[in-house]
């Protein structure tokens, strides 16, 4: 920790939140002010994120790890602890929203005691050619279109994915494949997680309103480039085409490797039902 | 006007609900102080406006401290698998139904209360809608199951006590961001993204752009934070500036680096944990590990992307 007392970041230290946040400088900051301190507060702050990745690494409990890891970045910059404690709290405070998610839980556990997840198993087994990998593209395809659309948290990991694509994704999995040890059942489930995201986020950008065009136009201008949200938000779609094709890929091979462990099991069954 | 207030007020009375649900749950062995944990979130809810930063602080050093001295514990029970399976056979695909009021809800919100904004705020229709898609759907599930409302809290508390702690994770690294933000670490980062350029390379340049997107919003857990540090550092200096590269296709794809970046940190909790969390799977990283071979692929093919398109 430092003894020398607070050190006032060079560049004038009135640091407001966003104007950092959105790099409204634009800064070429190894070579802003080079005297020893400076030198000294770039290394401290850096400590911070080498903090954040050892202890995600080493597995410590990850609210002890960001808050260790706020304290010595502030300290780093020359903020005192009060200040910090006051900027993490504001953010924490402002950032609530992200928690809102959690309000579907009371519904989920309703329908799960009464047997949603057992359902899916039902519903899956009456769908002739129905398989995970299929089943997840499809899945992949609508949440890239309606995320296109602007219609982001209309699905997601708690509204949809928990209560319906995992449980249908495991079931057909079971079909395919027979009885899944709770790796692999954990294994699947990860698969529709995942399979929700990347359809989200390589389907939004080509909505004209989401907040990452937004900001791509907001600092563009900055530099005197103005650009209608249309000319930014196409360009998402290359990206887009690519992941539903690689991901796609990857569902497809899922399948087969289901399948073949499905086959696997079915032989040495039958085998044994002619002994 | 109804505002994102009134959601907060909600969430409030469902966290309270669990506290108070949670302190006669004699199967959970640390009962007390995870029921404390929930009732310091349902004070953030109801009261975060007003007791203050410092005195928000100061909850967050509560809630790190009962998380991080393993305060947290869940109980057992629930229902049996014989027992859920004849619920579902007596029930039907209606169980589908109801679980399908929410992102329908979200969906007609969305767009109907665009229409309405002197009584709801415009800028905040798809949460509020949300949490009205959640009382219909336990208005109507609770009437249709003939269960009591208690029923679907209780069941609630158990799933939230099972995610535990991670719950506030997604909000703690967002904080975090905001610390990082205040002591300049993206300039830093930035600067040292720079030294790494070889000279002369538009190639080198444009993976440095790339690579530099997803690498930083690993660190930083979003894109938002990266982009800015990195245009300012190589987009608009290097490719378009020096090489005349199209300003719309550099930024729109390097943004979309980033989200590759997204895919494989766990700073990014509320994609990468939090849904680990929800499904309960036993390894926190499982979605990360799933999402792996699709991002580096995905980055190599928008690093690729911008050197085709952009410089023609």
């Amino acid at each position: 920790m430092r003894t020398d007392g607070p050190v006032r970041r060079c560049d004038g230290a009135t640091t407001d939140l966003i104007s950092t946040a959105y790099g409204q400088r634009p800064a070429l900051p190894l070579t802003r002010c080079d005297d020893g301190q400076e030198h000294d507060r770039l290394m401290w702050v850096l400590l911070g994120i080498a903090l954040i990745v050892a202890g995600f690494l080493l597995r410590f409990n990850p609210l002890l790890v960001i808050l260790a890891s706020a304290i010595v970045t502030g300290l780093a910059a020359g903020l005192d602890p009060l200040t910090i404690l006051s900027a993490f709290g504001k953010a924490f405070n402002d950032s609530r929203y992200v928690s809102v998610v959690w309000v579907v839980l009371p519904v989920i556990g309703l329908l799960e005691t009464h047997g949603l997840q057992e359902r899916a198993r039902g519903l899956i087994d009456r769908m002739r050619g129905a398989t995970t990998g299929r089943f997840l593209t499809f899945y992949l395809l609508a949440r890239q279109i309606s995320a296109a659309m602007g219609l982001i948290s209309v699905a997601g990991h708690a509204q949809t994915v928990r209560p319906l694509v995992a449980p249908i994704a495991e079931a057909a999995a079971e079909k395919q494949a027979g009885a899944l040890d709770e790796e692999q059942r954990d294994e699947i489930k990860a698969w529709a997680a995942a399979t929700d995201n990347v359809g989200v986020f390589f389907g939004e950008d080509i909505f004209l309103a989401i907040g990452s065009i937004l900001l791509i136009k907001g600092l563009l201008e900055q530099y005197g480039i103005l650009l209608e949200p249309l000319q930014l938000s196409v360009w998402a779609i290359p990206t887009a085409i690519a992941a539903l094709l690689i991901h796609g890929f990857r569902l497809w091979r899922l399948d087969r490797r289901l399948n073949a462990q499905g086959a696997k099991a079915h032989l040495p069954e039958t085998a044994e039902d002619a002994a | 006007m109804i505002t994102l207030h009134w959601v907060y007020a909600l969430m409030g009375a469902v966290f309270a609900g669990y506290a108070l649900l949670g302190t006669a749950d004699r199967s959970n062995p640390r009962r007390f102080t995870t029921a404390a944990f929930w009732a310091l979130l349902a004070l953030s809810m109801w009261a975060g406006d007003r007791i203050g930063d410092i005195g928000n602080g100061v909850l967050v050093l509560g809630l790190v401290a009962i998380a991080g001295f393993r305060g947290m514990g869940r109980g057992s029970g629930g229902v049996s698998l014989a027992q859920r399976q004849a619920r579902a056979d007596r029930h039907g695909n209606g169980l589908f139904a109801i679980a399908l009021v929410i992102p329908v809800t979200a969906l007609a919100g969305t767009f109907l209360f665009k229409a309405f904004p002197a009584w709801i705020d415009p800028k905040q229709t798809t949460l509020i809608s949300l949490a009205l898609g959640v009382l219909i759907a336990l208005a109507i599930g609770c009437t249709w199951l003939r269960a009591r409302p208690i029923v679907a809290l209780q069941q609630g508390r158990q799933l939230m006590d099972s995610v535990g702690w991670v719950a506030i994770l997604p909000q703690m690294l967002a904080s975090l961001g905001a610390v990082f933000a205040l002591a300049g670490v993206g300039d830093v980062v930035g600067g040292i993204v720079r030294l790494a350029i070889p000279d002369g390379s538009l190639l080198g340049a444009v993976i440095a752009y790339g690579v530099g997107m997803a690498l930083f919003t690993i660190v930083m857990g979003n894109a938002f934070a990266a982009f800015p540090v990195m245009t300012a550092a190589i987009g608009i200096p290097l490719l378009i500036h020096q090489y005349h590269g199209d300003p719309a296709i550099i930024c729109a794809i390097g943004m979309l680096a980033g989200f590759c970046g997204t895919l494989l940190t766990p700073m990014a909790a509320n994609f990468n944990l939090l849904p680990a969390a929800l499904l309960e799977l036993k390894d926190e990283y499982g979605v990360i590990r799933r999402q792996i071979g699709t991002a580096l692929p995905l980055l190599c093919v928008n690093i690729l992307l911008i050197y085709w398109l952009a410089f023609r």
